[in-house]
């Protein structure tokens, strides 16, 4: 099975696209590969605790996909109180992430 | 110290037009900061982040001066990379897509960027331990 | 030679002054550089593969574009070239899009098997 890094710089409440993303990445999780998630810009919108999104991503928690938000974009929109499940990361550990061997990348 | 390895990354957003741009540049940063080799494939608007005459401005809504507003321009930092790279022993290959720079007329850039195309990526991904596809939108 | 995904999405942006789609257009240099490349469509890019788009006649003064983008003709020459389409269904469908309408060649799939057709290429490049 495949490592897969999904990047999400979209967000739900500006895109109906996000929810074709999300698909996909329950449904590449859902074959067994492992899959991890890192949301960056308006991606890490839907992650406020109390937002309507919030079920989105604890579906991906549950999932078991790991999901990351990149910790500049939050702190950007001044968002602390975050859903549970949800690990700050930042732009090093998503290179870190890139060069793992066997990764595939894909930014939407 | 170099690591090795080799990130390859196509962008697409032209300056000041989304958020894409910084994130692609502080993604460089970090892997340059890290050691690695950095390849980087700017397509379409993407070619006028490294124009020389970029210029910073004041702003008159707060009221600074060009000095006080320090307002960045994509070039400098595009630059400052090429530093960065060059202070850690690694390469920063930044290819300009040709056609896409001329008809943008975007031919006038910093120190650094190299002119090139489609087959250019390629072989950048090809040799690369990951290559990234930044999407404009 | 790794198998490159070239996911289309966005359509019709900047493709008059472009004259082409410039991630088809990307898609067919990479074949032509030795790629082993397919493509998806999806979203409103699906709309690429529909007959009789005609994006000619535009004129600014006396200034005429003389050269519109042929998109469908685009996808025909790279099918023609070998290259995987495929295309997403139910964004043709949502779109009023059936199959008649469309240019031959083209390789319809549902939504369901994208993690599929994703699994078989090792580099995913979304445009």
């Amino acid at each position: 099975m495949a490592k897969y890094l999904f990047i999400e710089s979209r967000d739900p409440f500006d895109s109906s696209d996000s929810v074709y993303f999300s698909e996909l990445v329950q449904g590449i999780s859902g074959r067994g590969n492992e899959a991890t998630l890192f949301l960056v810009q308006n991606g890490v919108l839907p992650l406020r605790r109390g937002s309507k999104h919030n079920e989105t991503i604890a579906k991906f928690i549950k999932g078991k996909v790991k999901v990351l938000a990149d910790g500049f974009s939050l702190r950007e929109r001044a968002i602390s109180n975050l859903l549970d499940g949800v690990e700050v990361s930042d732009v090093d550990r998503l290179v870190e992430l890139l060069l793992e061997p066997g990764t595939k990348a894909i930014w939407h | 110290m170099a690591s090795g390895k080799t990130l390859t990354i196509g962008i697409m957003d032209a300056p000041y037009e989304s958020a894409s741009s910084t994130t692609a540049l502080r993604i460089i940063n970090a892997a340059l900061e890290k050691g690695h080799n950095v390849n980087v494939f700017a397509y379409e608007g993407a070619v006028n982040l490294t124009m020389k005459a970029q210029q910073p401005h004041a702003n008159p809504v707060k009221g600074t001066s060009v000095e006080q507003e320090q307002h960045p321009t994509t070039k400098d930092w595009i630059a400052a990379l090429f530093k960065v790279a060059n202070g850690k022993g690694v390469k920063l290959d930044w290819v300009n897509c040709g056609l896409c720079v001329d008809e943008r007329g975007a031919g006038d850039w910093i120190e650094g960027p190299r002119r090139g195309g489609p087959k250019d990526f390629l072989d950048a991904s090809l040799a690369s331990d990951a290559t990234l596809v930044i999407p404009t939108k | 030679m790794p198998k490159i995904l070239n996911i289309v999405e966005t359509a019709y942006r900047a493709t008059i002054e472009e004259q082409d789609d410039t991630v088809l257009w990307l898609s067919h240099m990479l074949k032509n550089a030795g790629a082993d490349i397919s493509i998806l469509l999806r979203a409103n890019a699906v709309n690429y593969a529909v007959k009789g788009q005609d994006a000619s006649g535009l004129a600014f003064g006396e200034t005429k574009m003389t050269h519109p983008p042929e998109i469908e003709k685009d996808v025909e020459k790279m099918i023609g070239k070998g290259v995987p389409v495929y295309l997403v269904e139910e964004d043709a469908r949502e779109r009023g899009i059936s199959d008649m309408d469309f240019i031959s060649g083209i390789k319809q799939v549902r939504r369901e098997e994208l993690p599929a057709i994703i699994d078989q290429h090792e580099q995913v490049w979304h445009w």
